[in-house]
């Protein structure tokens, strides 16, 4: 019978096929775990005088709280820091492999796991945080989970899950330049909506997606938790082969030859039915930007704010009002008229090399406007090794940008990297919830790109707006 | 777990969709090791507005939230359904609830509740105009019931099984131990694993 990539990866990973009601039984090929989702979860199995079932198929890192300068000293905030040496703690007890601040593998889990070649075709990856979707990016079938979820991980390596339904997201045509994977993902999420991916695995398809590189693709894979996908996925291909040769825990010699095997047969069968199909036309799509409070609600950067009177449907004419007062907003103003105070580079979403590097490219040569702060927070410590190498960071620093160690950084208020009330940001991160970025911040997501070219302008801006 | 057969609390109206876990739960609160104590997380953002609805009696008490569609989205923290748990909801009705939320609550015994937005309108209205109306959610019948309202929700039949009976997922899996054995015992001998590489 004819089957989805999704469809192959699930089938491969069924332990029992559960019968009635009752759910499979997916065996997890790959636990990823942090300090933030994972202490509740250590602390149930210690109740339960449970073991961790596979601790060579877990791994551990600190993001989320880690400070993004002066790692060399304590975390000032005591939470913050009872909470990594509850990591720390934990994993030596039950013997997982932790990659503390200060280590050259540290980083944002979901930068971490690919660079090491441990995402890998075919597999399925699981970890307590909603951007696991980003693994999908090698067609892996990768998936946030919640605490309990964790907890069942480590103690059976397995969860009880019922099938998702398949949605097609096919994105033909070419990328016109200035335009990105990240623009790509927010014109899907507010074409379908950030419930529109409820209950399905997103594959992401066609001419533009192939195009992409594989850095490109996790950026597009990480935000269809945006649109309320469990996962989202692309077809592993030669590029996919090509980024995973060569590292660290990628198989070799004659493993390698029996995984490219395996991996190649990880499509779409040509007629196999998808349970929703989208469309988007790479050639129309343009830089796109956020001005709400969900990511659904962005546009592209040469409109203007909507007004909510226009919007039909209530429950978004509600949203939208409430969206622009939050954001201190008014309808009909150009979004390229909006100040920015903040310029955030970095995160799971666009933390990685490429991204710095096409950033870097454009602010080269210029200067951060006067008053606004530009944030560079590499994904990893790896890859903040790879910009110095370089010369990124020298690119950079010379613009009046600040220079930072790895984490999740601004992406979210949980460490000393925040938005002060009132103030506002263009950010390449993936979530402009209200005090998402710290309590009484405005978020405006965008890509890494129109971060550089906003830095300089001081305005949300395109790279084609410094040439004016 | 405790099983949940038929819960009748306060209910409160909030007039709001996409509320994501952020809002439920701002991350600052997510610093903490333990399980229990999230309640003063719960909505912190919102709450510290003396408007907010569950600031106003007698909606404070309230157990069964009625809440706009696309309940739950964004982050996975599970600490929303601990944030909501430990203020003392047992019920969330919303028209449509993000999956990962919707998932937490299963694990925790906080029933997802959904029903048609035409019903969640007809509640918001009722709980608006008679502030205070105790609502009886029944996992048994799978209804939400106020005065005259009789509301169906759907929940799925393994998850409504589960609360009835008060399981603890892990060891209903750790039943099928064997099969998980078997099935480790036939895995690809070129997957990784994260065992430390030697140093080169």
């Amino acid at each position: 019978m004819s089957r989805t990539l999704a469809e192959k990866v699930w089938e491969a990973h069924v332990v029992r096929h559960g019968s009635g009601a009752e759910p499979d039984l997916l065996y997890i090929d790959l636990h990823l775990l942090h300090e933030v989702t994972s202490p509740q979860a250590f602390d149930g199995l210690r109740l339960a005088n449970r073991k961790l079932r596979r601790p060579d198929l877990t791994i551990a890192t600190e993001d989320h709280n880690v400070p993004t300068v002066d790692i060399d000293k304590p975390i000032a905030d005591p939470v913050s820091r009872l909470q990594v040496e509850t990591l720390r703690r934990n994993c030596a007890e039950f013997g997982v492999r932790l990659h503390p601040m200060g280590d050259l593998e540290q980083g944002i889990v979901h930068v971490v796991g690919p660079q090491l070649g441990l995402t890998q075709p075919g597999m399925t990856v699981v970890c307590g945080d909603s951007h696991t979707s980003t693994h999908g990016a090698f067609g892996a079938l990768a998936f946030g989970i919640g605490t309990s979820e964790v907890e069942h991980v480590m103690a059976t390596q397995t969860l009880p899950l019922r099938p998702f339904k398949t949605m097609a997201i096919n994105v033909d045509g070419a990328l016109k330049p200035g335009v990105t994977a990240k623009d790509i993902i927010l014109a899907v999420i507010a074409k379908i909506g950030t419930g529109g991916g409820q209950g399905y695995v997103l594959e992401y398809r066609g001419e533009a997606i192939a195009n992409l590189s594989m850095e490109a693709r996790m950026t597009v894979c990480n935000m269809s938790i945006e649109a309320g996908a469990r996962a989202g996925m692309i077809a592993p291909d030669e590029t996919t082969f090509d980024y995973i040769k060569g590292r660290p825990h990628a198989p070799s010699g004659a493993d390698w030859d029996a995984a490219v095997a395996y991996w190649q047969t990880l499509k779409t069968d040509d007629d196999a039915k998808f349970d929703a199909e989208v469309h988007i036309d790479a050639d129309e799509l343009t830089p796109f930007v956020t001005w709400g409070t969900n990511p659904g609600q962005g546009l592209p950067l040469g409109a203007n704010i909507p007004d909510p009177e226009q919007i039909a449907d209530e429950n978004e004419r509600v949203a939208a009002e409430k969206a622009l007062a939050y954001m201190g907003l008014e309808p009909g103003t150009p979004l390229r008229d909006i100040h920015v105070d903040t310029v955030f580079l970095g995160s799971c979403t666009n933390g990685r090399i490429e991204d710095l590097r096409a950033a870097a490219d454009v602010i080269k040569g210029k200067h951060v406007a006067s008053g606004v702060r530009m944030l560079v927070v590499p994904g990893s410590m790896r890859v903040r090794k790879q910009a110095e190498e370089e010369g990124l960071d020298k690119v950079f620093l010379d613009a009046g940008a600040e220079w930072r160690q790895a984490g999740c950084s601004m992406c979210l208020g949980m460490n000393p990297d925040q938005l002060a009330p009132g103030e506002r940001s263009a950010s390449t991160s993936n979530r402009n919830f209200e005090g998402r970025q710290g309590k009484g911040g405005r978020t405006h997501l965008v890509s890494p790109l129109v971060a550089a070219a906003t830095a300089v302008r001081g305005t949300l801006s395109a790279p084609a707006d410094l040439e004016n | 777990m405790e099983a949940f057969t038929t819960h009748t609390g306060v209910g409160v109206p909030l007039r709001r969709s996409n509320v994501d876990t952020d809002q439920i739960i701002p991350a600052v609160y997510l610093k903490r090791v333990t399980r229990s104590g999230f309640e003063d997380g719960l909505f912190a953002a919102w709450r510290s507005d003396e408007h907010f609805i569950l600031n106003q009696e007698p909606y404070k008490a309230a157990s069964v939230l009625v809440a706009g569609p696309d309940f739950g989205t964004g982050s996975s923290r599970e600490h929303a359904v601990w944030a909501l748990m430990d203020y003392g909801f047992r019920v969330v009705v919303s028209s449509r609830f993000a999956d990962i939320f919707r998932g937490n609550s299963g694990k925790q015994g906080l029933v997802a509740a959904q029903c048609s937005q035409s019903d969640v309108e007809l509640l918001w209205k009722l709980l608006e105009s008679e502030p205070g109306t105790p609502v009886t959610v029944d996992l048994t019948d799978k209804t939400v019931r106020a005065k005259d309202l009789v509301a169906p929700f759907e929940i799925d039949d393994y998850t409504r099984w589960r609360l009835l009976e008060g399981l603890d997922d892990i060891a209903l899996t750790l039943r099928h131990e064997a099969e998980i054995s078997g099935f480790e015992g036939n895995r690809q001998t070129w997957l990784p694993t994260t065992d430390p590489l030697p140093a080169v």
